[in-house]
């Protein structure tokens, strides 16, 4: 099972713990830069990206500002290809139908395909809790899930761990979850790769029960769309004989015809190709072919108070892409697990506060990890504003707080910058005063302030001084 | 169980939207679709070759008449003995090979992944980024025939490649499952670094018919 990000520290804390160890610097480090540059490659081979960018924004617009509507036509097309649908408004509710469901087949194991709405609601604890054990089919989701570990990036939840650290885990962990690992494993990727095969190869041939998410939900034909690379997802959605599939309510989009966008900009901004190896697609069942039951379950938990934030609402246009990680200075040298939620980096220190709000100090902590550099904006494929939503969640996690000293000191400057003859008063008695203040650290409540940042020198002469003593011949 | 739970989350998606003039209708929120239908306008197969071979397809580029020829060396090279193919694959692209051709009916799992591999036709194939489209129609079969068999070996009209993204999205039938493949089966999760060869076939040849 894998380990809970509940109770975890504020962003700032945990941050400073995972800067301090090398070793992850260093697997991060490696990892977004080569992934960077297979994504910009890629990108720059399309000469078109702007408009493929601008189409997938207008399109995932026009689903959010009428969900409703998409909503109610996917379900009637699944229903009519025959699927069945259910609505779960919360975690909870969710992991209620899935255990429901598995149970209804007198089945005890489920496979999965990496799932981030899974993830989200906890259901292979929720699983386990009922006597279901699910298996994690993702290379990278199994070495989370061997390692009892916590997925720290969207794309390669494993990314914080370098081939050493996972041929050790799959040497010591193999054997009590199934097939064990080969004698004399190697750390070469090949190796590794094959070792999950092996390790996985019953699991797929004999499972009755797969669960996944989507990466789209088509609403005119009720059409579902995975990406993957590695042939897991192919496993789980077409050999078992009941597919649960787990979707967040905004992976809609309008049309078929719509995925000829998506289809260009995921690929390339996730994993910088310009196709990932397999995509699947179903509508409903297909008698001899696939799974004979499949069940939708439309996932809100949280997503409908996103939408209700006007600016917060574009973050649901988000497909998953991780770009916005890779790129990010902040995540680079903080890590995944900082975050503290299935989302991390910039996407998740704008979702996991909508989704979860701010009332604990991790959540709120969150719309600060960010430097605002904007790097996160430029290569998102569907042009969400991260720093315009960021600024805006720091707005609502500071409305109604803030100290004493804060709010007398704010009152005070906008005095004193109200009025020229005070401001022009107060810049010549600092400039005396320059003698006295410290150079490094400030006393008292401004004490945190110092501690990352020197006190800016004071001149002897404010600009308005010295500007105003041009014009008597003074010039220098 | 979650009774109410539609009513429920519509009523908020509802209410999260008030901010939406009434009247608006989905068309009313544009979508300019101001990118291009295909990056190309060269030669489709040449392309299609480079692609393939970027994802480590293996790749033969032969006449429509010498198919059954290239399939059968293909098969002999790999030391194939036992192959499952659709019940209606043509018999001609096999009838210079030795190999056992078991047609699949319904073949359960386990004999599926007894075969050395597997021959198929595909819906269609995209020139830009590498990628063959099954669609489970003629010469195709099942997903499961073309996924457990650690070999496939795929045969590809010139007629059937289009240039990119959106002429294939626009040919292909949504209500029809769907199985795109770019290459063998990868992965980046080891250091973002890409290796071919997990779960799905390990060794994708493609035989592509002019």
């Amino acid at each position: 099972m894998s380990g809970t990000f509940v109770g975890m520290p504020a962003f700032p804390e945990a941050a400073s713990a995972a800067t301090q160890n090398a070793q992850l610097r260093h697997n991060l480090r490696k990892a977004t830069h080569t992934i960077r540059g297979k994504r910009a490659a890629v990108v720059s081979e399309l000469d078109d990206w702007a408009e493929l960018r601008a189409a997938g924004k207008a399109i995932k617009d026009r689903t959010l500002r009428h969900l409703d509507v998409y909503l109610e036509q996917l379900e009637e097309a699944v229903t009519a290809a025959g699927g069945h649908v259910h609505w779960a408004a919360d975690a909870a509710e969710a992991n209620a139908i899935v255990t429901r469901l598995v149970r209804a087949t007198g089945e005890t194991e489920v496979v999965k395909v990496k799932s981030m709405a899974t993830q989200e609601i906890e259901l292979n604890e929720a699983l386990a809790e009922a006597g279901i054990t699910a298996y994690e089919t993702d290379l990278a989701e199994l070495i989370v899930q061997l390692g009892e570990d916590r997925p720290s990036h969207i794309l390669v939840p494993a990314i914080h761990r370098n081939r050493a650290e996972i041929r050790e885990i799959f040497n010591r962990t193999m054997a009590e979850w199934g097939v064990p690992a080969p004698a004399n494993l190697s750390d070469e990727p090949r190796a590794l790769a094959e070792a999950a095969r092996v390790h996985l190869r019953d699991k797929f041939l004999n499972a009755k029960v797969a669960v996944s998410g989507a990466n789209f939900a088509v609403a005119e034909t009720g059409t579902l769309v995975v990406l993957e690379s590695e042939g897991n997802g192919r496993m789980c959605l077409t050999l078992p004989e009941t597919l649960i599939s787990v979707v967040g309510i905004e992976k809609l989009v309008p049309t078929w015809q719509d995925l000829e966008v998506f289809m260009q900009l995921l690929p390339r901004s996730s994993t910088g190709e310009r196709m990932n190896p397999y995509t699947s697609t179903w509508t409903g069942s297909t008698p001899g072919d696939g799974p004979g039951d499949f069940h939708l379950v439309l996932l809100d938990n949280g997503r409908t108070d996103v939408l209700a934030d006007e600016v917060g609402r574009q973050s649901l246009r988000c497909i998953r892409c991780s770009a916005c990680l890779n790129i990010c200075p902040v995540y680079e040298r903080a890590g995944g697990h900082a975050y503290g939620s299935v989302y991390p980096g910039p996407i998740g220190a704008i979702l996991t506060p909508q989704l979860r709000g701010t009332s604990s100090e991790l959540d709120a902590s969150l719309p600060y990890a960010s430097s605002l550099c904007g790097a996160c904006y430029e290569v998102c494929p569907v042009a969400i504003d991260i720093p315009e939503v960021l600024v805006h969640l720091r707005g609502k996690v500071v409305e109604g707080k803030g100290t004493t000293v804060e709010r007398v000191a704010m009152g005070a400057a906008g005095w004193v910058l109200g009025d020229e003859k005070r401001l022009g008063l107060a810049q010549r008695a600092a400039g005396k005063a320059r003698g006295l203040v410290p150079k490094r650290h400030l006393p008292g409540p401004g004490a945190a302030w110092t501690d990352t940042r020197d006190i800016p020198d004071i001149p002897e002469e404010s600009f308005r001084d010295w500007w105003a003593g041009r014009g008597r011949g003074q010039q220098r | 169980m979650s009774d109410g739970a539609r009513e429920r989350i519509l009523a908020k998606v509802r209410a999260a939207l008030a901010d939406v003039p009434r009247g608006e209708e989905p068309e009313d929120v544009v979508v300019t679709r101001g990118y291009v239908r295909a990056h190309t306008g060269g030669e489709l197969i040449g392309l299609l070759v480079d692609r393939l071979t970027d994802y480590r397809a293996v790749v033969h580029r032969v006449p429509a008449a010498e198919v059954a020829e290239a399939v059968a060396q293909a098969l002999k090279r790999r030391g194939v003995r036992r192959i499952v193919v659709p019940p209606d694959l043509p018999t001609r692209w096999t009838a210079a090979s030795s190999v056992v051709a078991v047609a699949d009916e319904a073949l359960a799992v386990a004999e599926l992944d007894g075969v050395d591999g597997v021959v198929t036709g595909c819906a269609l194939a995209v020139a830009e980024t590498g990628t063959i489209v099954l669609d489970a129609g003629v010469a195709q079969g099942r997903r499961a025939i073309s996924l457990v068999p650690d070999y496939h070996l795929c045969v590809v009209r010139a007629d059937q490649v289009v240039g990119d993204v959106p002429d294939a999205v626009a040919l292909l039938d949504p209500g029809r499952p769907l199985t795109w493949i770019s290459g063998p089966s990868a992965t980046s999760d080891i250091e973002l670094d890409r290796v071919e060869g997990v779960h799905g076939p390990r060794t994708l040849e493609v035989v592509i018919a002019e």
